[in-house]
Parts: structure tokens; C-alpha cells; sequence
């Protein structure tokens, strides 16, 4: 019978020192709200904002260029062009084996294909380190995706 | 069944006691107090308390109600963890007219404001020591600008701030010979001057520059507020020794029953400077400014400042009788009351605004000082708060007309309304209370809700440790008509002025990464690409690149005893809270912290022959602890080649 009333009582004190409902308001307003993209109907395409990418042949040059800076810039510490891995995997052949809509996907939605991806997933088995949000945008990463298509022998 | 409501009863209370009261004696809290300041995991706190460091010249962030600590700031002080004062880049932010000075005494904050209330851009900060004041970003979080303060013995009553930010102030503590003259000290009455700077704040970018300086009569200045309001374009400033005394201040600078507060009029002396009346006089004092593009700091030294004397501008200053050294001097949010807290009287003076107005008009003066006209007391008093309790020090307010008085000698917070002049309520503080702060409480607009007590005495409050102790806050709740002590928090450095802001006005702004692309440090390498080694004579660049989990370039050889290494590092990384550290055995300053996109060097001078690592300082990855690297120093004069590399693969 006490013990009943202890364990009764010390749950109200608890319950009485408990976060006041205007911080529980204050976290549901401030809750991060990274919209959980809704996985695309071709698995291959990954997740995130890109959807349809047009490819064009012959390369477009400038992007080509604009590809290469960045890559220098914000992707060369960790890819080598060649097929090697150092940190991450080389980028030899990426556009062979990976959709273009997976590619620029995995460049700009990281964190959600590291976690929801199965693709990205076994990558993140294979090389154990997590790849950084480099702060990507859409252009850039569609910059990106054709350099490493003239990477790959495109013309 | 009786029995058991007993020692139900009995159980209640010392649950209520274990889960919500602090430690100490003379406890006052009520056992809601716990889930007033609990702020579950995960979740935010309302306000930002801005806090002065006091000695050790930095700022605190804390969160209210919690009284957690998230971040300390350096401002005047070098501060070992982040390479600030230490990196080659922030170096020329401690520089001043006397060289590097690592160290000052922080005081007191003063937050930006737009027509009376808080808007979030920055935070100000006084160094009392060596006369300065600081602007520090609430995007970046860091110091962005210092400025020196010529002409000043000690810089005390500021960094106190206007409504819109159009000036902040730095008022003399000790008055001094002018141009740093040699005089005995004993001819003070005829020497010593009083100087006001009036520091202009660029309303884009927050860059500061003294507009002019006021020459006042030799005594001591010691706190300051703008008026608002009805009472914009004024400024008050409470004086004490006005006995002009230069040695034991303790008794001979307590003698007269009233001191001054001076009232001045800065919108005529800035018509008198826009006329040209104001006489340039030479001055030396530093201007040292970061820049966020380069992050890189510029030291400047200036040569003059503008003078106005304010004996020469009858309609600039006048002095109201203000009993017994006062302290603080604090304006209420409608502009109209003028607070004096005379440090050993036994009441409080509240003056009006108006009311001082209409004597000024009417000229009814008690003489004058120095030529400047006294103002009758009774002529410019609304009334007088009678025995509010021991040592009035500084007053903040409520949005309902209340005011919050610390009385450093009863060590206790005093509720009394502005208007009536009737005190309401007091709560102990533990113990001798310094400053305190009402969220938004010297604004035209308080948010209310928690008066926070800073203490000069903490004794018995925590568990000891030794004769040095914690400084400490304490929370109270206002919300209801009773003060309610609510929490007991730890500060680090002693506390002066600190001000509290509502969450909402920063926390949005404020920056996650720097980005990469925008980074215009000249030794930036923006990619492993660029990541290389120069010599230029004796001095070895290292252009490095950080990214998880290496360092290009990780094998240095050709380097000598005798040569001076700047390891220039770029963090490559561009996602927020993904800082690295550098740094390297021997080094005789400190490790460098690098933000992402960010660059910053550390200078290294090898002492002797043998092969050196250096490694990353900030946990970042899983293969943190590989993030190293090694650099050859060969004997002085050996022609070891100039190589660097990193990583070849099998």
C-alpha cells in the first residue's frame, strides 16, 4: 500500500517539474523540417528533388568547365577520377553504372540517401565514412554530373 | 489510514524538495520552480542572455530559463581554444595605440536597437581596462570590430546605446590629463579632464567611429543610459567624485551630499559638429576590423579625434544634484524617468524628464560647476523611493510600469512602480548582488517574465572549490506580483551588465557554414588542387586543406631551423558543425579552430632538427584520429628538397 502511494506521489512531483506546455509548442514549431521526399517510383533514380535530367550530346562545354571547378574545389579531397577509392569511391565509369537522376541526387540530398537510400547505403558499408553535405546546388550538381560524363570518354 | 496520508504527505514534500529546490541555505524556492526552468532535451530556450565576462574579457551566451552556458565569446581576451588573438588572422584585433593587448575587463553589453527595441543585428561591449569597445555579429557570433578609446582613464560608462543605434558612448571612469600630459598628480583640480566620446554606428555594416568627444569636468563618469522616447537626443551619465579627489577615493571622494548626474543634449552637440564648431585635436588609438569575406582582421591606427568642451557650449550639459555617488542611472521604457541610485544614500531619486525640461526653461539653476548650471534639485525630481533597502546599484524595467532595483549592501532585488514611487516586493539574492537584467528591460519595449540577478559573492551556493569559486546568476520569475527565485546558475568570469533577448530575433539568422566560394582569404586553397608548400626567403607557406579525414599536405620535407611555417588551413567542408583544428607539437601559441569554407593560419617557428606531427584538433569523423601529418626539419643550412605530398595508393 505505501510503496503504491510512494511510486504514486513521486511520479506527480516528477510530473510537476516537467517541461511547461509552451516549450513542448516551442519544439513542435521548431522541429527540423527537412521534407522526408517521398521515394520515386524508379528506386534507380535515388530520392530528392531531381527527377528527370536531359542529357545532351555533344557535351556542353561550359558546364563541363563549371564541373570541373567544383569538383577541384568541393569533391577532389575525397574522388579520385580514376576508378581507385581513397575516401570515396573513384568516379571512373559513374555515369555508366548510375542513373543521372541518382548521381545529382546522391550530390544534393545526401543526407536523406545515406539514410534512405539502399544504393547509397552499401557505399557507406564500403567506405565507412559518411560523405559531407558540400553545400551543392542543383545547377552546380548538374555541372558536376557533366564532367564526370566527359570523366567517362564522352564527347 | 490517517498514518498513511501522513507519511504520504511527508513523501510529497521531500519529493517536491529533492527534484525542485537548489542546494544552500535559506532556500525560497516553491516547488513549481523546476518545471519553470527545465528545458527537455532537444528543445530551445526562449531567450538569449548575453553576459559579460567581466575579468576575463569575454562574452557568455547562456539560454533563459535553463541558465545553460552554449558558447563563450572572445572579444578582448585571446582565447586558446578557438586560435582567437593566436591565429595570424585575428591577431590585429587585440592590437592597440600601446601594441597587442591580449586581456581587458568587459563590463558591460549593450544590444542594437531600432526605435527603442531590440532588433538583433549586434552586440556591444566595453573594455574598462585599456579603453575600448567591441562590436560582436549575431550572424557569425564572433567580434567583428575594436575600437580604441583615446583620451580615456578607464572606459566604465559604456558601451550604453541610443534608440535607433545612432551612437553608443564611452565615458571616462578616472578623469586624466588630456594628451597624455606630465603634471603631478595633485594638480587634478587644474589638469585632470573628463572625456565622453560619442561613437557613431554605420547602420549597414555596424562599423564604428568616434563622432566626437565631449571635454567635461575632471571627475569620475561611471554609468550612462540614452534617453528614449520623449527623451531621445539625450543622454545621461551619473558622476561621483565630484570632490575631485586623487587619492583615497573610499573617503575623500564620499564627502559631498550630492553628486551629479549630467544630462546631455547630443543632438545640439551634433549641430555644433555638422557646423564645424568642434576642434580637432590629435589622438592616437586603433581601429581593428574583421573582415568576413577575407577572415582576416585589419588593425588601423587613427590620429584625431573632435573635441567640444562643454564649457564652451552652455545648452549642451547641465548637472542634476544626485545624493551620495551614484551608480547607476537608468531611464524607464516611456523615456520619461531618470533613475539615480546613489550608492550610500538612503533613498532613491527618480527624476522627469519634463520636469527637467521645464527648468532648464526656466533657468532654475543652483549655480553652476565648472560653468555648467546645476539644476535644482527639487526642480527636476518626480520623487523619491524612500528606504528601498542598502547600496542602490542599477534598475531595469517591466512592460507594466515596475521597476527592479539590485541593492548590492541588503543583497536583494526591489520591485517598486516607477510611478508611485511604492515598493512591492523583494526577494534575497545570494549573495551582494551586482547587476541585473530584465529581458528587454532597458529597451522602449520588455518582454518581462524574468528578472536575472548577477552576484559578486557566491560562498556557499555550490560545492567548493577552494578560495576561487564560481561566479553566479540567479533567475527569478516575474511574471506574478511576487518575485520567485527560480534557479541558481554558474557563470564563467564575473558578471557585470548582461542583457537577454528573445530567441526568435536571432536564432534565425545566425550562420551555419562559410561558404567556400565566397572565401577571399588570399592563402585560401579552395580545393585539394591548390594545396601546396612555397618558400619566400625564410618563410614557408603551407597552403593546407582540411576535409574528413585529412590534411593535403600530410608529408612535409625541406623545411629548416631558423624558418618561420604559416600553416594556412582551409576547411573544405561545407556542412554546418563540421569544424577541424590544427596543431602542431611546439608551437608556442595556441591550435587554430577553422569553421567550414573557412581559412586561418598558425605561425610556427621549429626550434630544432627531427620530424614534427601535426594533427586535427576537432573530433570529426570515425577516422579522426588518422587526420595527421608529419613535417621534416632539417639542421639550419641543410639543402633537404622542397617536397610535399599526400597519400599515394597502392
Amino acid at each position: 500500500m505505501e510503496n503504491k502511494f510512494l511510486i504514486f506521489f513521486v511520479t506527480v512531483a516528477f510530473f510537476s517539474c516537467g517541461p511547461d506546455k509552451s516549450n513542448l509548442k516551442e519544439e513542435a514549431q521548431s522541429a527540423k523540417s527537412t521534407p522526408a521526399p517521398a521515394a520515386l517510383a524508379d528506386p534507380t533514380k535515388g530520392i530528392g528533388q531531381v527527377k528527370n535530367v536531359t542529357l545532351h550530346t555533344p557535351l556542353e562545354q561550359e558546364r563541363v568547365i563549371r564541373g570541373k571547378a567544383i569538383y577541384e574545389m568541393k569533391c577532389s579531397a575525397c574522388h579520385r577520377l580514376d576508378e581507385k577509392r581513397v575516401v570515396g569511391p573513384g568516379w571512373k565509369d559513374v555515369t555508366k553504372t548510375r542513373k543521372p537522376e541518382w548521381i545529382m541526387n546522391m550530390v544534393t540530398n545526401v543526407d536523406v540517401m545515406l539514410e534512405q537510400d539502399a544504393e547509397a547505403q552499401k557505399l557507406l558499408e564500403l567506405c565507412l565514412t559518411r560523405m559531407p553535405n558540400q553545400n551543392v546546388s542543383i545547377g552546380d550538381a548538374r555541372d558536376v554530373l557533366e564532367f564526370m560524363r566527359q570523366n567517362d570518354g564522352e564527347q | 489510514m490517517n498514518k498513511i496520508t501522513n507519511k504520504v504527505s511527508i513523501l510529497l514534500i521531500l519529493a517536491g524538495v529533492l527534484a525542485c529546490q537548489p542546494k544552500g541555505p535559506a532556500t525560497v524556492t516553491t516547488s513549481d520552480a523546476a518545471g519553470k526552468v527545465y528545458v527537455a532535451p532537444g528543445q530551445y530556450d526562449e531567450f538569449y542572455n548575453i553576459v559579460s565576462g567581466g575579468f576575463n574579457g569575454q562574452i557568455g551566451v547562456y539560454g533563459i530559463p535553463s541558465g545553460r552556458l552554449f558558447r563563450i565569446l572572445p572579444v578582448f581576451a585571446v582565447s586558446p581554444e578557438s586560435g582567437y588573438g593566436f591565429s595570424e588572422e585575428t591577431k590585429p584585433m587585440l592590437n592597440t595605440s600601446h601594441g597587442f593587448v591580449p586581456w581587458d575587463d568587459l563590463h558591460h553589453i549593450a544590444l542594437s536597437t531600432t526605435k527603442g527595441e531590440h532588433d538583433g543585428r549586434w552586440a556591444f561591449a566595453n573594455g574598462n581596462n585599456t579603453p575600448r569597445v567591441a562590436r560582436v555579429s549575431f550572424e557569425s557570433f564572433r567580434t567583428e570590430e575594436i575600437l580604441e578609446i583615446p583620451n580615456s582613464g578607464g572606459n566604465h560608462s559604456s558601451p550604453f546605446i541610443t534608440e535607433n543605434t545612432e551612437y553608443l558612448v564611452a565615458g571616462t571612469r578616472f578623469s586624466i590629463p588630456m594628451a597624455n600630459k606630465d603634471v603631478p598628480i595633485d594638480s587634478y583640480k587644474e589638469n585632470f579632464k573628463g572625456s565622453i566620446s560619442f561613437i557613431k554606428v554605420d547602420q549597414e555594416s555596424g562599423r564604428m567611429n568616434i563622432a566626437f568627444q565631449l571635454r567635461t569636468p575632471g571627475f569620475n563618469y561611471d554609468l550612462s543610459r540614452a534617453g528614449k522616447g520623449p527623451s531621445h537626443g539625450w543622454f545621461f551619465f551619473s558622476c561621483y567624485n565630484t570632490e575631485q579627489a586623487h587619492t583615497l577615493l573610499e573617503v575623500n571622494a564620499s564627502q559631498r551630499d550630492k553628486d551629479f548626474i549630467m544630462a546631455i543634449n547630443w543632438k545640439k552637440a551634433e549641430e555644433y559638429i555638422a557646423q564645424g564648431k568642434g576642434r580637432v585635436e590629435k589622438a592616437k588609438y586603433a581601429h581593428n576590423v574583421y573582415d568576413e569575406k577575407t577572415h582576416m582582421a585589419t588593425s588601423t591606427i587613427k590620429e584625431e579625434v573632435v573635441v567640444l568642451d562643454i564649457k564652451d557650449f552652455p545648452d549642451i550639459a547641465y548637472f542634476i544634484p544626485c545624493p551620495k555617488s551614484p551608480h547607476g542611472c537608468d531611464v524607464d521604457p516611456s523615456g520619461e524617468y531618470i533613475v539615480g541610485s546613489g550608492k550610500l544614500a538612503a533613498m532613491m531619486p527618480v527624476f522627469s524628464f519634463t520636469k527637467l525640461q521645464n527648468a532648464i526653461a526656466n533657468k532654475t539653476y543652483d549655480g553652476d560647476f565648472d560653468g555648467i548650471p546645476v539644476i535644482k534639485y527639487e526642480a527636476a525630481l518626480h520623487g523619491e523611493v524612500k528606504k528601498p533597502g542598502l547600496g542602490p546599484l542599477h534598475t531595469e524595467f517591466d512592460e507594466k510600469g515596475n521597476a527592479y532595483t539590485s541593492f548590492f549592501v541588503s543583497s536583494e532585488i526591489v520591485k517598486w512602480n516607477v510611478k508611485t514611487l511604492e515598493v512591492l516586493d523583494r526577494v534575497p539574492t545570494y549573495y551582494s548582488i551586482g547587476h541585473l537584467s530584465v529581458p528587454g528591460g532597458p529597451t522602449s519595449k520588455p518582454h518581462g517574465k524574468y528578472v536575472i540577478a548577477y552576484n559578486k559573492i557566491t560562498k556557499d551556493r555550490y560545492l567548493p572549490t577552494g578560495p576561487e569559486l564560481t561566479q553566479s546568476a540567479q533567475l527569478y520569475d516575474i511574471s506574478g506580483d511576487k518575485m520567485q527565485l527560480l534557479l541558481d546558475f554558474p557563470t564563467v568570469g564575473e558578471p557585470h551588465y548582461a542583457e537577454a533577448i528573445p530567441a526568435s530575433l536571432i536564432r534565425e539568422k545566425s550562420r551555419k557554414i562559410y561558404k567556400i566560394e565566397e572565401n577571399e582569404n588570399p592563402y585560401a586553397a579552395k580545393g585539394e588542387a591548390q594545396a601546396r608548400v612555397e618558400r619566400k626567403g625564410n618563410e614557408i607557406h603551407v597552403y593546407m586543406t582540411a576535409i574528413r579525414s585529412h590534411l593535403t599536405p600530410d608529408n612535409i620535407e625541406g623545411v629548416n631551423v631558423g624558418d618561420e611555417v604559416y600553416f594556412h588551413v582551409t576547411n573544405l567542408e561545407q556542412d554546418w558543425d563540421v569544424p577541424h583544428g590544427f596543431a602542431i607539437k611546439g608551437a608556442l601559441n595556441a591550435e587554430i579552430l577553422i569553421m567550414p569554407g573557412e581559412t586561418q593560419t598558425l605561425k610556427w617557428k621549429p626550434q630544432q632538427p627531427g620530424v614534427v606531427p601535426f594533427y586535427c584538433t576537432d573530433f570529426c569523423s570515425a577516422l579522426h584520429q588518422e587526420m595527421s601529418g608529419y613535417i621534416r626539419i632539417s639542421a639550419a643550412g641543410v639543402k633537404t628538397p622542397l617536397k610535399f605530398s599526400t597519400g599515394t595508393f597502392e
